[in-house]
């Protein structure tokens, strides 16, 4: 299908010839995110630079019942940005500008083309930072990461996106504006915020984001730790959360991950079978103290090495080896496949015997990042996609670990987002009227289910089912609804 | 409305009838007196119930502990109250993964003493704990000082189950903490008032209990000074966990800042805490402290009016002269509880129509600021008097989200925003 002529006018005329790309080969830039398995090539891809264009733009996809995709830096892992057949994609890149910055009140409110670190960058000097730390966040945006519910490797203390998000204007599928939340906590009304941080783009487009921020600790202490196995790591893990305490982060990296880490920046970790990262942040004799106590339960449970990461400078060595570890398997291995499963931490032992019983049943190597404190497994699949069969081989195990993690009692995402990607694992996680709750939820932000359709769910829900009143769903009209 | 015996029956039929009764006069809520009470045994009979009332027509009133009905708006019709109180059971204390599964029913305090078998806690420091019940604090999101900290209930609750109108029963969220796979319900049936559907099922994430804690409190002269002073501290590297001010007519500003740490870090932030309030002396702080919140709600009698408003934190000088100029003006005594973050909780005393005045025009200069005014209690007289101020641009979302869960009105009629 291509979009009409008349249609594309339109388009151009709201943002300008320069913002319009219609060219096959442009395209193709746009055809996936940060999951490249899976690409579709959008019928145009639009720039709009203010909330006005991206109203205009969905009034018009509203009367041609155009399906439209939300795209920020496109570094999602799930396939959230990834255009959908017949559809165009809304590239919100020009609104980037960090609108107010309000430091007695820690708010700051930006647009959601704003790169997730500029948002610390702006408010360091004063001595404050934004929170929510996705390994991407030098490049992920705010928008995408409202979309996402991101979370990042201090959320373990700190919260996720949605903790972080206080007020909202976005663009509903048929161009309306609208304000959920506000600068102040506890609006009147239903938490519309709440819903829709993380709704991955099916419930609307973020055009404006009032954001908290956060008071920098006055002292922040990294300790690493080697241990045998992940085990002995996760043993670790435990008592540290018994003894009462509530790290900054906690995460941990198996032997392959760790190789995977040195090859690529040097972080100078030790070379062992598991390696803790437990980070304690607040004032200086607290973090001492609690300190001493992490490194006595490490040492308990069979660590050898132990080394503390006080100066910045050591800190950012430490996590640059952690924060690049998905990219530094591409130094190991050809291909890979980055999973996001969660589990109740106690199960941890359990599930990482199960893997390593997968591994080697399929003859895949899988390399293993944690975000250890809140049991959010990043196992990444290594295959060579020019060896036939491979891929598919790694996609089933890939899989087979989610479902792993659902038998645990866990999730399918911690901080990916369901997307493209995982869809048809919801309904082995929820029951069909879980789904059909969410769907009409969905059903009251976008009846005609134009903005971001096809993920999330397994099955789209027709909304309006009322006698005589009968839509057909745009997934019908365009031929595609029997993928499902 | 009219009813029939048959759906008496038919209630009657689905509770049992040692769980079912008409309604008396104790039943009432804002002076509305429904017909039945039902006190299911479990989610699948109340959500039979639900459906068999909503099939009837009927309106639904759920009910946990009753410490809060009177919030929100008079509903437009109550028929049925439907108790919580058997669903109390805590299913699972996964203590090792510091969560737990409780349900609607259970009060807060025996949640509260069951997770301190394990050195746990629900982070939340609501009213009346021994009788509010889980789904009740939800429903109402309440929350008090520790929230500076720990965040409210939409930062604790990791799952929910809801009996929707229909009898469908659906869950949302999980049972660990880090988990984004499908629409954040939890967060939608918080502070919902028991609109969009019953909350059956809770899970939270929990904290451990703090090893030690300490409470410094001080005064000033004036709400200008404890402004800039509770700014000073919310700008330090203090780990404070909660941060309070009292405040009234004709009593000079009192707060309370609560540390929760070691003995070492105690000591610590105390000399700091001391670093910045200067020549500022701390007061002797009393148990009574941190139950400061509810009692406003003792001190409060059937003519007074009581508020929760949400401001920006420095907003708050601006808010208490405000309140003082208003609340002169029409002769009206105040006292007001509000924690560092801009929630406060406000106690109004005088003749009605007073009342009525200084609540309308502090909202309506609030709400020029971004602020917001909710009127929680109020005299019979102010019964008409809208609860919740101005919902903004997002009302027909709201609408839409309600007619999509429970198209016939069925819970909680008329009671929340924009008649909702």
């Amino acid at each position: 299908m291509e979009i009409s002529p008349r249609v594309l006018e339109e388009f151009r005329a709201v943002v300008g010839a320069r913002w319009l790309i219609s060219s096959t080969e442009e395209l193709h830039t746009y055809e996936c995110d940060g999951l490249t398995n899976f690409r579709v090539v959008p019928l145009a891809v639009l720039l709009p630079s203010d909330t006005q264009q991206v109203q205009s733009i969905a009034r018009i996809c509203h009367r041609e019942r155009i399906p439209f995709v939300a795209r920020g830096s496109g570094t999602g892992l799930s396939g959230g940005a990834l255009p959908v057949e017949n559809g165009i994609v809304i590239s919100l890149t020009r609104m980037n500008r960090i609108l107010e910055v309000d430091l007695p009140n820690a708010r700051v409110v930006v647009e959601p083309g704003v790169i997730n670190l500029d948002v610390t960058g702006r408010v360091q000097p004063q001595g404050y930072f934004y929170a929510p730390d996705p390994s991407s966040q030098s490049v992920c945006s705010i928008g995408g990461n409202v979309a996402e519910n991101s979370g990042g490797a201090h959320c373990l203390k700190y919260g996720f996106t949605t903790t972080h998000v206080l007020g909202l204007e976005v663009v509903l599928a048929d161009g309306t504006l609208v304000h959920l939340g506000g600068k102040t906590f506890d609006a009147p009304g239903y938490d519309l915020v709440g819903l829709f941080v993380g709704s991955e783009g099916t419930l609307g487009i973020a055009t404006k984001i009032i954001l908290r921020i956060v008071k920098r600790p006055e002292c922040i202490q990294t300790l690493l730790a080697a241990f045998p196995g992940t085990n002995e790591a996760g043993a670790a893990v435990s008592d540290i959360i018994a003894a009462g305490m509530l790290p900054a982060a906690i995460e941990m990296m198996d032997e392959l991950a760790i190789q995977a880490a040195e090859a690529a920046v040097h972080a100078n970790y030790p070379y062992c079978g598991g390696l803790l990262l437990v980070e304690l942040d607040g004032p200086v004799p607290e973090v001492e103290a609690l300190m001493e106590q992490v490194g006595t339960i490490c040492r308990q449970n069979g660590a050898w090495d132990l080394r503390v990461a006080q100066t910045d400078s050591e800190r950012a060595l430490v996590w640059k080896g952690r924060k690049a570890a998905f990219a530094a398997v591409g130094r190991i291995s050809p291909n890979y496949l980055v999973q996001d499963g969660v589990i109740p931490r106690t199960a941890l032992p359990r599930i990482m015997s199960e893997i390593s019983r997968f591994s080697q049943e399929s003859g895949l190597r899988v390399a293993n990042v944690f975000h250890a404190g809140d049991g959010n497994l990043h196992p990444l699949v290594l295959y060579d996609r020019r060896i036939p069969g491979q891929e598919q081989a790694a996609e089933a195990l890939s899989y087979r670990i989610l479902e792993l993690c659902i038998e645990a009692g866990g999730s399918i995402t911690g901080e990916h987002g369901v997307g493209e990607e995982k869809k048809k694992m919801m309904s082995k996680m929820f029951s069909e009227p879980d789904l059909d709750t969410m769907q009409r939820v969905r059903c009251a932000f976008d009846p005609l289910q134009l903005s971001n359709p096809t993920k999330v769910f397994p099955t789209p829900r027709i909304c309006g089912e009322k006698p005589g009143e009968y839509v057909p769903h745009p997934l019908e009209s365009a031929g595609i609804a029997e993928r499902f | 409305m009219i009813t029939t015996t048959s759906i008496e029956d038919k209630l009657r039929s689905i509770a049992g009838a040692e769980h079912f009764r008409a309604a008396t006069g104790e039943d009432a809520l804002c002076g509305v007196l429904p017909q039945f009470v039902a006190e299911p045994r479990d989610e699948q009979q109340l959500a039979a119930l639900l459906a068999c009332a909503n099939e009837a027509g009927l309106a639904v009133i759920p009910r946990g502990g009753g410490t809060k009905l009177s919030w929100g708006n008079r509903p437009a019709r109550a028929d049925l109250i439907l108790s919580t109180g058997a669903l109390n059971r805590i299913r699972e204390h996964a203590w090792a993964d510091l969560t737990v599964t409780v349900e609607a029913g259970c009060t807060f305090q025996s949640l509260q003493e069951s997770l301190a078998q394990h050195g746990q806690r629900l982070a939340l420091d609501p009213l009346w704990p021994e009788r509010a019940t889980i789904g009740g604090v939800l429903s109402t999101n309440d929350s008090g000082a520790l929230r500076l900290r720990f965040g409210s209930l939409r930062d604790l609750i990791i799952g929910v189950t809801l009996a929707l109108p229909d009898g469908t029963i659906a869950s949302s969220g999980g049972k660990v903490v880090k988990n984004v796979a499908g629409y954040d319900l939890p967060k939608l049936a918080t502070g919902a008032l028991g609109t969009l559907g019953v909350i059956t099922r809770a899970v939270f994430r929990l904290h451990p209990k703090p090893r030690t804690s300490r409470t410094v409190s001080f005064a000033t002269a004036s709400i200008e000074e404890m402004q800039k002073l509770v700014l000073a501290i919310q700008d330090s590297q203090l780990a404070h966990t909660g941060l309070q001010i009292r405040c009234g007519s004709g009593a000079a500003p009192v707060a309370d800042v609560l540390f929760e740490a070691t003995d070492a870090g105690l000591n610590a932030q105390e000399t700091r805490l001391q670093g910045i309030l200067e020549s500022v002396s701390s007061l002797p702080s009393s148990a009574q402290t941190w139950n400061a919140r509810q009692c406003l709600f003792s001190a409060a009698g059937d003519n007074n009016l009581i508020a929760k408003f949400s401001v920006l934190p420095a907003h708050l000088a601006l808010t208490i002269q405000l309140l003082h100029g208003l609340a002169e003006s029409q002769n009206v005594h105040w006292q007001t509880v509000v924690q560092a973050i801009g929630i406060g909780t406000l106690l109004l005393e005088g003749e009605a129509n007073s009342l009525r005045a200084v609540a309308l025009h502090l909202r309506t200069e609030l709400e020029q600021y971004g602020a917001s005014f909710v009127v929680l209690n109020r005299p019979r007289e102010l019964q008409a008097l809208d609860a919740w101020g101005n919902p903004g641009d997002a009302l027909a979302l709201m609408r839409a989200v309600k007619s999509q869960l429970d198209p016939k009105s069925t819970l909680n009629p008329g009671r929340f925003v924009g008649a909702i």
